[in-house]
């Protein structure tokens, strides 16, 4: 589903799949207000707002237990909020059924933390499938030549038939991105990208992401505890503590804050 | 708690109001076992819903499907087999000393035949497939769950109710009468091999003597019962693994419990059924 002012433009390279949008909207891709979720008696949103405009990348900063991850699996509809809204580009999602989900989650992509690929899939199985299931139109050959391009781009096209337990953490990460950005979606929610892997192959996922970001023009948010990789690949970064926000802007306006809790979060990372 | 109708996430929804009304199996439990279980009973049931609605729905996952009859059903059919003829042999050489202590010797093949068909071979099937399958879906689902592809699954957009749970249960239910065959089948012919080597008889002979009065009430229901058998164990084992919790050790209680219970279930069940088939087809 499109906004009214979005408009569509098809690279002369990738005909058929690849689509990227022109700026031109008003609504934000992404706009949570008010989150609040707590499970049995403890709290872990408390009023969480935020907003992402298609194009741009949000990381979402914060101690261990702060609701990061909750908030992501909140706007993917994996959780349900007590209460609060979450808008995706435009459209009310709260309260959709798994049915209604579905339209919504075509557009978006999901990198988990732990990759959570299909382990009794090989690679390219895994890659492809979302198209298996949303792209019925498409033949095998094209479905192939689809996941063998998004393996290209993450620099996995040489280990399509091996399966994810013979993937190191990075490798499985990749594979999980490819899996990510099948549908082409217009935003992307990266979980922890970059946890538990070596400086190195960190740097290669923020590469890989900030290439496919520059590429795709997707909206995405990064929940991370790596302010380097957050620098990285965000324009904006939001600073969470006790499940609230307690700033949000560019990472120069972070080092301005003299809130304490930012200064210690910044100083310690 | 509540059914979320209009929760976000359809696996989620029901696991997390299972969440929050653990403990969820009656097996592994003590404290308040009537509320625990009530509470497991209206989740299953809740989770039941779910999986008929999403698979009355397009799109219809019909290579699943196909792939999990195949899974259930000829990968179990050697087990069910092998525990329906060694179900004949006992039968037969039990039976050949009961009747001929009164007399009876020549209602030997009846008695096998009708034994076979009537209850050991249904209810043999039901718990060898609840102890195969059940534990096999359990673990497969359960395992998936707590490493997240379950999530991933459906932030894909596909509904696992649908590409899980629907295409199992329904395997199940299709394949439990198949099975049945092939353990009556296997009962019979090693009923009249335990009785040949006993005494000389031809098979021919005992197939005419044991399904003598035999008609279509005799086999069919029995038979068909086991449908309901599959269900059953289809739908324990896909909850339970789908509504698991707790890494590994979470994994190993999803399988243990979809075994206890679909094996309770089915010899439940199995009570029952045989009153409404002699209700309905004396």
């Amino acid at each position: 589903m499109t906004t009214s002012n979005q408009t569509w433009i098809q690279p002369a390279s990738d005909p058929g799949m690849r689509r990227r949008k022109v700026a031109g909207n008003s609504e934000p891709a992404v706009a949570v207000k008010d989150l609040h979720k707590s499970f049995g008696s403890q709290k872990v949103l408390d009023g969480v707002s935020l907003s992402v405009p298609q194009g741009e990348t949000l990381a979402v900063l914060g101690r261990s237990g702060t609701g990061k991850s909750v908030t992501l699996r909140i706007i993917i509809g994996l959780e349900k909020t007590d209460s609060g809204s979450v808008c995706i580009q435009g459209e009310e999602i709260t309260g959709f059924t798994i049915d209604q989900l579905s339209g919504v989650r075509k557009r978006m992509g999901f990198l988990f933390q732990q990759a959570a690929l299909y382990d009794s899939l090989n690679v390219e199985q895994n890659v492809a499938f979302p198209l298996v299931h949303h792209k019925r139109d498409m033949s095998k050959a094209e479905q192939r030549g689809r996941v063998m391009e998004l393996l290209s781009d993450v620099g996995m096209e040489n280990h399509s038939q091996k399966m994810p337990a013979d993937l190191s953490g990075g490798m499985q990460k990749r594979v999980g991105l490819a899996r990510a950005l099948a549908l082409d979606p217009d935003i992307l929610l990266l979980d922890e990208p970059t946890a538990g892997l070596d400086p190195i192959s960190s740097g290669e996922i923020d590469d890989l992401v900030l290439k496919l970001q520059q590429e795709h023009q997707m909206a995405s948010i990064v929940v991370t505890h790596d302010l380097h990789s957050a620098k990285c690949i965000a324009n904006r970064l939001a600073l969470l503590d006790k499940g609230e926000v307690v700033i949000e802007g560019t990472f120069e306006e972070l080092e301005k804050s003299d809130i304490p809790f930012v200064k210690d979060f910044l100083k310690h990372s | 708690m509540i059914p979320q109708e209009n929760a976000g996430s359809g696996i989620q929804s029901v696991p997390q109001g299972v969440q929050d009304s653990v403990p969820v199996d009656p097996e592994t439990t003590g404290g308040n076992l009537i509320g625990d279980f009530l509470a497991w009973f209206g989740n299953l049931g809740i989770f039941f819903w779910q999986v008929v609605r999403a698979a009355a729905t397009p799109p219809f996952e019909f290579a699943e499907f196909f792939r999990q009859m195949d899974e259930i059903g000829s990968k179990s059919l050697p087990l069910v087999a092998l525990a329906g003829a060694a179900t004949g042999i006992v039968l037969s050489m039990e039976a050949r000393y009961s009747l001929t202590r009164f007399g009876a010797k020549s209602l030997l093949p009846a008695a096998i035949v009708f034994s076979v068909i009537h209850e050991t071979g249904p209810i043999i099937t039901g718990l060898v497939v609840s102890g195969r399958v059940g534990a096999g879906i359990g673990a497969e689902l359960a395992s998936m769950k707590v490493t997240e592809q379950i999530d991933a699954i459906e932030a894909s957009a596909v509904n696992p109710y649908r590409l899980l749970a629907a295409t199992r249960i329904l395997a199940c239910i299709a394949m439990l009468p198949l099975l049945t065959l092939a353990a009556d089948a296997c009962g019979v012919v090693a009923g009249w091999f335990a009785q040949a080597l006993a005494q000389p008889l031809s098979f021919h002979q005992f197939i005419n003597s044991g399904f003598q009065g035999a008609d279509f009430n005799d086999f069919l229901p029995p038979t068909f019962k086991t449908a309901v058998f599959g269900l059953i164990i289809g739908l324990i084992a896909c909850y339970q693994g789908m509504s698991t919790k707790g890494g590994a050790a979470g994994v190993g209680r999803a399988a243990t419990s979809s075994v206890v219970l679909s094996s309770l279930f089915v010899i439940l069940a199995d009570v029952v059924l045989v009153k409404i088939i002699i209700v309905f087809f004396p």
